[in-house]
């Protein structure tokens, strides 16, 4: 059989507008474009002053000697700031044109009127575009941009911002401190339960061009919510870069579930640092799709703090031509009676490398962990690699952790068993991609799972007749 | 459906299996394949689907007088052939419905009324097939006893009605009731159907329960002798050595048993 084209290059999101921003620092990074930065927000001081240390780490931090290859990266030739309008829009009409269009053509204010209980968009720096519904908003959740949480809730800000990833917990994150602009703050108040979720989403639209969102979400106890993140970008020539840090806070008893689905084009590095601490009989769970950029590295991790907290990251990832997914998932078992799982589906096609990264954490003296890694792989062709780092660090006894891992390759006898019932060679590695991730796709919610088949068909299609 | 195979010669890497191989078979005949391992009965099966793993080196094969070697192993199933496999694959994460719905969809192509019913007939059909319905939520194959996925080879076989079927060694391996159940199944298809197989065996067994027309035996690469479906007793009472004397081929044994013995 020859190789299946499975094709993962037939981005539909690659279009851009002219870049109109209103304000944009010049090109490259010194502590005038952070000052510049945080004098366009007209923020307090205390930020500016953490912007700054952060920058201090930024430039003293080595590059990641691990991971994805990131010696292309010219932080001298991006823009780390851009804002698109003046005033963030209550309503879709209020936004200039192209930015409106952008979303419609990503189908986001559709997605918003059907599924979901509030959205931000963010267009470059800024988050143009803000809503929670009246229903939600009236339990007393918060979803606002982090810029207006600073403006109207400082204490809580103030109270959580970078404690979960401080200012100098890696080159990426310090970057992120240093010039983060936009993004989400979310506060769900005590008890309340927001069963519709809400969306962020993250468009890049100038060429060379960082950006470098902050979202920070406190679950108080005894809440839930589940917040879905999309990102995608215009295919330049010329690199851009993503490097947001998430911090989420769940209080005793309350569940957090976060969902990306990252599908930037290939010219964007995603660097993302995700972070979660699971208090006292608390959840967190994190789906991690990415399917877009040309280098991601994220290992959403996820501390359990407290007695009966679990953890959770599923992890499924794309790499495609001249794509490199190092991603995975951490979890750290800081306390007793504590459970976690890890699953990861990755599949490599046309020179992709795949990397499944992960890291279990049992702190000593903690008693009763249970834990679970179970990490596969799909190579479509023989050209294409697929790496499992599987890290296990377990200082205590009182502790049962299981570890799956396989490598599968599509076969020739799978192909020529489907082609012999009618079904073309590309329609027949489409449908095995599908089974490989079908035990995956079935654990997420019915929305989220719909959403995820037709980006998979969108990612196949042209290969699927 | 006819299909006329010529002369037909097929290598795997330099092995030579196929040395000139002719065969006629039309719809509304069941024939049998009959020879020891090693003789290319197989490979004949995955040459007519055009499995790559086999180079095409000469002949031909006509469908309804159309030259199908050309065409990719998914058209010519459209043309309404069918293999049942001799070792079906795994396909996990891919359910046995879903899977069959899509071959169903393929082949009926354009025939809206056929797909209403599909799920009532796919439940009938497995009751006949005594698969259970459970199976429909099951991933294809995955995990199925050697019996069971012989007997979704005939399932998928029923739900497709192709007009010509090869049969690689599905009763091999089969116990007397599974093999009572695939031979029901074919002879469903032949009383209520216009279809044709070619029955590809090492067993009289099978042969008790689907009666063949005719009786073709393989050896060494080639079609060595045919006849009705009186061969098969006389095959079981002499042996493929009765065979070879009848036919002259034993000098050419010694030359060639290394290389078809793969």
């Amino acid at each position: 059989m020859s190789t299946p084209q499975v094709a993962l290059e037939d981005y539909k999101y690659g279009f851009h507008y002219e870049d109109k921003s209103v304000f944009k620092t010049r090109k490259g990074l010194d502590e005038q474009v952070v000052r510049d930065i945080s004098n366009a927000k007209k923020e307090p001081e205390w930020m500016l002053e953490y912007r700054l240390r952060a920058l201090q780490a930024f430039n003293s931090k080595p590059m990641p000697s691990w991971g994805a290859d990131l010696s292309d990266i010219n932080f001298d030739e991006i823009y780390y700031y851009a804002k698109p309008t003046e005033e963030q829009a209550r309503t879709w009409e209020d936004l200039p044109a192209d930015i409106k269009e952008t979303y419609d053509r990503l189908g986001i204010p559709e997605a918003e009127q059907k599924f979901l209980s509030g959205v931000g968009a963010q267009y470059d720096s800024e988050v143009v575009y803000h809503s929670i519904k009246e229903e939600v908003s009236r339990l007393g959740v918060l979803f606002l941009s982090p810029e207006q949480a600073i403006e109207q809730y400082p204490e809580i800000v103030k109270k959580y911002f970078g404690t979960i990833i401080p200012y100098n917990d890696n080159k990426f994150a310090a970057l992120n401190t240093a010039v983060w602009s936009g993004g989400s703050f979310v506060y769900i108040p005590k008890g309340v339960r927001v069963d519709v979720p809400l969306q962020a989403y993250f468009r890049i639209n100038s060429a060379s061009f960082g950006q470098f969102e902050r979202t920070l979400i406190i679950a108080d106890e005894g809440s839930f919510v589940h917040y879905v993140e999309g990102c995608t970008a215009p295919v330049y020539t010329r690199d851009s870069l993503h490097s947001a840090v998430v911090e989420i806070i769940a209080l005793e008893g309350a569940r957090v579930r976060y969902s990306t689905i990252q599908n930037w084009s290939s010219d964007v590095y995603n660097l993302v640092t995700k972070r979660a601490v699971a208090h006292k009989n608390a959840t967190v769970e994190w789906v991690d799709g990415n399917l877009g950029s040309k280098r991601t590295m994220k290992y959403p991790a996820v501390y359990l703090m407290g007695e009966g907290a679990h953890g959770e990251v599923l992890s499924i990832a794309f790499a495609g031509k001249g794509q490199e997914q190092d991603s995975g998932g951490k979890i750290v078992h800081a306390a007793s009676n504590t459970t976690s799982t890890i699953t990861s589906k990755s599949i490599s096609k046309a020179g992709g490398t795949a990397t499944y990264r992960g890291h279990i954490k049992v702190e000593e003296g903690v008693e009763n962990v249970r834990s679970k890694v179970e990490c596969d792989a799909l190579l479509i062709d023989g050209e294409s690699t697929t790496n499992t780092y599987p890290y296990m660090d377990i200082k205590s006894d009182d502790v049962a952790i299981e570890h799956e891992a396989t490598v599968s390759k599509i076969s020739d006898d799978q192909i020529f068993y489907l082609m012999s019932r009618g079904m073309s060679e590309d329609e027949a590695a489409g449908m095995i991609v599908n089974g490989f991730l079908d035990p995956l796709v079935k654990q997420l919610p019915m929305e989220y799972a719909v959403e995820l088949n037709r980006l998979i068909e969108l990612e196949m299609e042209g290969s699927v007749g | 459906m006819k299909i006329e195979i010529q002369d037909l010669q097929a290598r795997i890497g330099d092995i030579e299996i196929l040395k000139g191989v002719n065969l006629t078979l039309k719809s509304g005949e069941i024939h049998a394949l009959m020879g020891p391992n090693g003789s290319g009965k197989s490979t004949l099966s995955n040459v007519i689907f055009g499995n790559e793993t086999y180079e095409v080196t000469g002949g031909k094969i006509l469908v309804d007088g159309e030259d199908i070697l050309e065409m990719e192993t998914h058209e010519r199933a459209r043309l309404g052939l069918f293999l049942a496999f001799q070792y079906p694959v795994e396909i996990p994460g891919v359910t046995v419905g879903r899977f069959l719905k899509r071959a169903a969809e393929i082949r009926f192509e354009g025939q809206k009324d056929r797909m209403k019913s599909f799920v009532k007939q796919l439940r009938a059909n497995m009751d006949y097939m005594d698969i259970n319905q459970q199976f429909i939520n099951r991933y294809l194959n995955e995990g199925f006893s050697g019996g069971e996925k012989k007997r979704m080879e005939i399932l998928q076989m029923l739900m497709l009605e192709p007009q010509f079927a090869i049969l690689d060694e599905t009763d091999s391996g089969l116990d007397i009731d599974a093999l009572k159940i695939v031979a029901q199944g074919v002879n469903k298809l032949r009383t209520e159907t216009e279809f044709g197989a070619l029955v590809i065996t090492h067993y009289q067994r099978i042969l008790d329960h689907i009666k063949p027309d005719y009786v073709h035996i393989m050896y060494q690469g080639r079609i060595v002798t045919s006849g009705g479906g009186d061969l098969v007793s006389q095959l079981e009472e002499h042996g493929y050595d009765w065979v070879k004397k009848q036919h002259g081929i034993q000098e050419e044994e010694k030359n060639e048993h290394a290389a078809s013995r793969t």
